[in-house]
């Protein structure tokens, strides 16, 4: 029976009805009374020497308020990032700086080297262009390999070369990881791409930077998934403003996927020429700019080695992985290849030893950083893979493979620096084997075959890592951030609750699920609970949503503070009841004394609080307002395993998915349809990721997949119905609600399952292909079979 | 967007005279020109909107039987109302989406001849005449490369007509980005043989392939084209596909073609 509300009802989405009629806040709905515009003129070259900048003409321009350029943010500080990786030799990464606009040096194309500001955008963009710019040219760095030969062209002259670090994990394995290899039965080994990709949230960036002179206070209007770790890293870092004098607002937001978590010059600069033109100053960025200045995802080119012994045991793992920085450190970007990628090299396997190389490269393309997964797909990619391959090559069943290679015993402490609360990864492969139909696959294949069609299974599992934790040790490992998450539970007079939330939603549902896990604790219903978030004015703190860590870290800390919300309402109804507080019972909304018929309701309780004429006031304080901080103890290790089912045309190389099921293990679910719906959404990208999506550039640095007419995204006719499944659910151990996050998990498992499908299908034609490297674009895959 | 004026004339020979203006340039569906604005890569300095022309609007039969589509009709239309003609229809619904559709015209389409667009291939294919402000031209002379065409500066489609073929299909293998056609073929068979038409692959735009003409005239059949190729050496080669592979996807296409259409 579905439940009506509360913990594990499908309540609809509240937020939604605003979004789809219309009256949603987006960033670019704000226009503030007197706002200018700004264009910024953006480097059409990957990598040269600026000479000079004349904006004499464009000053002169109609309308045009004010001309910036690099020298105007000589002052300024720079873009800072958020996480300092250490290296194999204990050195810190090398750590360039990230100029608002650009200093002396244009390094990927995109890069804004100066800004107007004018009345209008399209006054703005006509000075834009009287704006002349003399580059003188280099040779540009687009791929790792080459940059990091000897007397390769660097990107940062400031800098000894090309590598931002080298980066061993874990190190002190590596000789035994070494020798393992020596000694297997069997090693299998694969270099493969996972290919760079564009985020394309629905919604384009957008900043709006307004300045008050008469109490010297700066508000930001962004696009963000996180305002106050803007505040922080803007205020702190770049501007110089305290907390206490900037505001930041991230209001409605359309889509993120980890490209709105970052700090980018644009905020900044509207933030800085608000006050400098003592105007409101917004920009909105264009599908096109995006493309060029929202930070990449992926672009990871790795060489996975598997060992085996005789009984086919996975014995040692050893990879060496070239991770593509971009030009500049976006704020979490060296974290991405590492700590959130060599830390889930394990897997759901119990292989003993493993050893990650990670050479992370300066290149003259736009800045890689997190993209939805952020480094727990790759990691997942190059293990399902080398997994696969390695059972066929040993001529085993890749799902007998995996089952025997499975780890069941749980807590599980990985060679790779983690421990697993809880699992089971046999639970979610049954339950795909029966969702999957994998004994009718014969009959079908057969079926394709007869249309001419080549057909193929793929099989994978994935462990993901969510809510990364907890803050000393993320400190430890070069987090230059707490990874806590703080709420506010504000109780009104009449009985009405606020919940003001460090979680951000920018379409995740946070509305609709944060207001159930309350409704559910107080037994209220869930239209008295109003979930704010987004506003450093109104929420004290909080560290944002990615990483799918919002249910699992911002979720218990509303917990925490709705238990202390509950525990001093217990206080007040026993004032009431004239009965001792460890006699009362909160149920349904109403506080009663355990074995009697005597009980106040809720609202009276609240009431009570703000008027307090019967109330113990010589022992609590009036008013019923909590915050709470959470700091977990751990990550949360959802865990799934999937299928792909797809059909391969062998005159054209085209791919289609007919069939795709997931079966996830998130432990316990708040809201069963707003899960299915973030899996759905993250299939989707996986395979968009893994069959359309590929941001190429030339040799020239110049990006070849600058629109939708050559950046394939995925189209709902490309994707098949899927069928998802969370029924197995081992709930974390050490959280609240037992919950594990469930945002990424999709295009975590997804890539690796069609990859595995397709070249099951190119070998039952008897094919000799092991790998293709995605997207498995229809001429990639004819070329794999006819080369 | 560059500012520009805006005109929207009710007859041919008022479009013909506003377009006579310096820089003035035509605007049928504004499904190319608009975006191309937008990026400030054209800067006409007047946009004379063909929409509001009557006279170049709607599908009917001539008198020797082609099918006559007024230059400014939308794809939409065509699909819904080139019934006499199967494919063509066919061919037209299966451009772009719905927005485009019924924005976009054959006139601007065929003005433009972009090297992946279809109805260039249904025009060539079918040996269309395209008639103008100003004369008549035979597919076969109009198109005259990628982006390049016959027509004068500020000459304008009118109407373009189709002589309706015996059988024809057009198979269009989509981009996976754009969705225009990566390779796209039409086959058309007459009484006196049959033309083949082929966009998307050819650094020279839509073309002709005369091999597959001649082997199709003798036998109307898939088998027909067996062993035939054609050379990849002066194809596109991009992100999406080698000249090879797009070498390789005219014969599939084409085959798929006269399987379809037979
Ligand atoms: C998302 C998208 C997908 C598309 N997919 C496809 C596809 O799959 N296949 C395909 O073939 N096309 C596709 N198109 C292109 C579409 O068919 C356009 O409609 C067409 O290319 C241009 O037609 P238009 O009427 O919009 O011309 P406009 O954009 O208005 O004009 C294009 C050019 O033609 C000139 N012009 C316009 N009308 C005339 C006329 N009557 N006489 C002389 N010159 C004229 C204009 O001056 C201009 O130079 C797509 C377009 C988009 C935006």
């Amino acid at each position: 029976m579905p439940k009506d509300g509360g913990i594990g009802a499908s309540s609809k989405r509240r937020e939604d009805v605003r979004f789809l009629t219309g009256a949603g806040n987006y960033t670019d709905d704000i226009n503030i009374h007197g706002q200018a515009h700004v264009f910024f003129l953006r480097s059409d070259i990957a990598h040269g020497t600026i000479t000079s900048v004349d904006t004499s003409a464009a000053e002169a321009m109609p309308g045009v308020v004010k001309v910036f350029t690099g020298a105007d943010f000589e002052g300024v500080g720079s873009i800072p990032c958020g996480w300092q990786v250490t290296d194999r030799h204990g050195d810190p990464m090398q750590e360039p700086a990230h100029p608002v606009l650009a200093q002396g040096k244009v390094r990927h194309v995109g890069e804004p080297i100066a800004a107007v500001v004018a009345e209008t955008l399209a006054e703005a963009r006509d000075a834009a262009e009287a704006i002349s710019v003399d580059i003188a040219e280099l040779p540009a760095v687009v791929n790792m390999k080459d940059a990091l030969k000897d007397g390769a062209t660097k990107v940062h002259d400031d800098l000894t070369s090309n590598l931002c670090y080298d980066w061993g994990f874990v190190e002190e394995n590596k000789d035994a990881v070494n020798k393992a290899f020596d000694e297997a039965a069997h090693v299998t080994s694969l270099e493969l791409v996972n290919n760079r990709l564009v985020a394309n949230p629905m919604e384009p960036r957008v900043a709006v930077g307004e300045y008050a002179r008469g109490t010297d206070e700066h508000t930001l209007y962004t696009t963000s998934q996180n305002p106050h770790v803007i505040r922080l890293l803007m205020g702190a870092f770049v501007l110089g403003i305290p907390e206490h004098k900037l505001r930041v607002v991230a209001p409605d937001v359309g889509g993120g996927f980890g490209t709105k978590i970052f700090h980018y010059q644009e905020e900044a600069f509207c933030t800085f020429a608000a006050k400098a033109c003592n105007r409101p100053v917004k920009w909105t960025s264009s599908r096109s700019e995006a493309f060029i200045s929202d930070a990449h995802g992926r672009d990871h080119v790795t060489k996975i080695e598997l060992a085996l012994d005789a009984d086919n045991n996975f014995t040692a793992i050893r990879t060496e992985t070239h991770a593509n920085m971009g030009a500049y450190l976006s704020t979490f970007a060296p974290s991405v290849p590492t700590w959130l990628h060599g830390t889930l090299m394990a897997g759901n396997y119990k292989t003993p030893l493993i050893y990650v190389n990670v050479k992370a490269v300066f290149t003259n393309t736009v800045p890689v950083d997190a993209y939805r997964g952020a480094g727990r797909p790759e990691a997942t990619f190059q293990l399902e893979r080398v997994v696969d391959k390695a059972a066929r090559e040993l001529g085993v069943d890749p799902i007998a493979l995996r089952r025997q290679n499975f780890i069941t015993e749980f807590p599980y402490a990985t060679p790779v620096a983690v421990e697993y609360d809880t699992g089971d990864y046999h639970a979610t492969m049954d339950k795909l084997e029966e969702m999957g139909d994998f004994a009718g696959f014969a009959a079908r294949r057969a079926e394709s075959e007869k249309n001419g069609k080549l057909r193929g299974l793929g099989v994978n599992c994935y462990i993901e890592a969510c809510g990364i934790a907890p803050s000393n040790l993320v400190g430890q490992l070069g987090a230059r951030a707490g990874l806590y998450e703080s709420a506010t539970v504000r109780v009104n007079a009449t009985g009405g609750l606020v919940v003001m939330t460090g979680s951000h939603s920018h379409g995740q549902g946070h509305e609709t699920s944060f207001a159930q896990v309350v409704a559910e604790m107080i037994g209220i219903d869930e239209s008295m609970i109003e979930i704010v978030h987004g506003d450093t004015s109104k929420v004290p703190m909080g560290m944002g949503t990615y990483g799918s860590r919002s249910i699992a870290v911002g979720g218990s800390a509303m917990v925490r503070a709705t238990e202390k919300i509950i525990n001093k309402a217990k206080k007040i109804a026993s004032h009431l009841l004239e009965a001792s507080e460890t006699d009362i019972e909160l149920k349904d909304g109403a506080f009663s004394v355990a074995g009697t018929d005597k009980s106040v309701a809720w609202g009276d309780v609240t009431l009570a609080a703000y008027v307090p004429h019967n109330y113990p006031l010589e022992d609590i304080e009036p008013g019923l307002e909590e915050t709470a901080f959470y700091d977990p103890s751990n990550f949360t290790y959802p865990s799934g395993a999937y299928a792909c089912e797809v059909e391969v045309d062998p005159d054209t190389g085209k791919v289609s998915i007919e069939r795709f099921a997931a079966a996830d293990d998130f432990g316990n679910i708040i809201n069963p349809m707003i899960v299915t719906g973030q899996v759905h959404g993250g299939l989707a990208q996986g395979i968009g990721q893994a069959l359309l999506e590929n941001c190429a550039y030339d040799e020239n640095g110049q990006l070849l997949s600058a629109s939708y007419m050559d950046y394939a995204m995925p189209r709902a006719d490309d994707l098949p119905m899927f069928s998802v499944d969370h029924s197995c659910q081992t709930p974390c151990t050490h959280n609240p609600l037992g919950v594990k996050g469930c945002g990424e998990a999709g295009a975590i498992g997804s890539p690796p399952a069609v990859v595995n499908a397709v070249v099951d299908a190119l070998q039952s034609a008897g094919k000799d292909v092991t790998h293709v490297d995605m997207p498995l674009s229809p001429d990639r895959v004819w070329a794999a079979m006819n080369g | 967007m560059y500012n520009f004026e805006f005109a929207k004339p009710s007859s041919v020979a008022d479009a013909v005279a506003a377009l006579g203006e310096e820089d003035a340039q035509a605007l049928g569906g504004g499904q190319t020109l608009i975006p191309t604005l937008k990026q400030r890569l054209a800067s006409p300095t007047k946009l004379v909107s063909l929409k509001g022309i009557s006279e170049m609007q709607g599908v009917c039969t001539g008198d020797d039987g082609a099918l006559c589509i007024g230059g400014a009709t939308c794809h939409a239309t065509v699909a819904a109302e080139a019934g006499a003609y199967p494919a063509l229809a066919s061919t037209a619904a299966h451009i772009g989406d719905p927005a485009v559709r019924n924005r976009g015209t054959i006139g601007g389409s065929l003005a433009n001849n972009d090297p992946s667009a279809c109805y260039p291939a249904a025009a060539l294919a079918s040996g269309a005449t395209i008639v103008t402000n100003s004369r008549e031209i035979a597919a076969d002379d109009y198109f005259q490369g990628m982006f390049t065409t016959a027509l004068d500066e500020g000459e304008i489609i009118t109407e373009v007509r189709f002589p309706v073929p015996e059988k024809a299909n057009y198979q269009k293998f989509v981009q996976p980005a754009s969705r225009f056609a990566l390779v796209g073929v039409y086959v058309a068979k007459f009484a006196d043989g049959v033309r083949v038409a082929i966009t998307g692959a050819s650094n020279d735009g839509v073309f002709r392939w005369a091999e597959a003409e001649a082997a199709l005239s003798a036998n109307f059949s898939a088998d027909a084209i067996d062993g035939l190729s054609l050379s990849g050496d002066d194809m596109i080669s991009d992100l999406h596909g080698t000249d090879a592979y797009r070498a390789h996807l005219c014969a599939v296409m084409t085959k798929r073609a006269v399987a379809a259409a037979a």
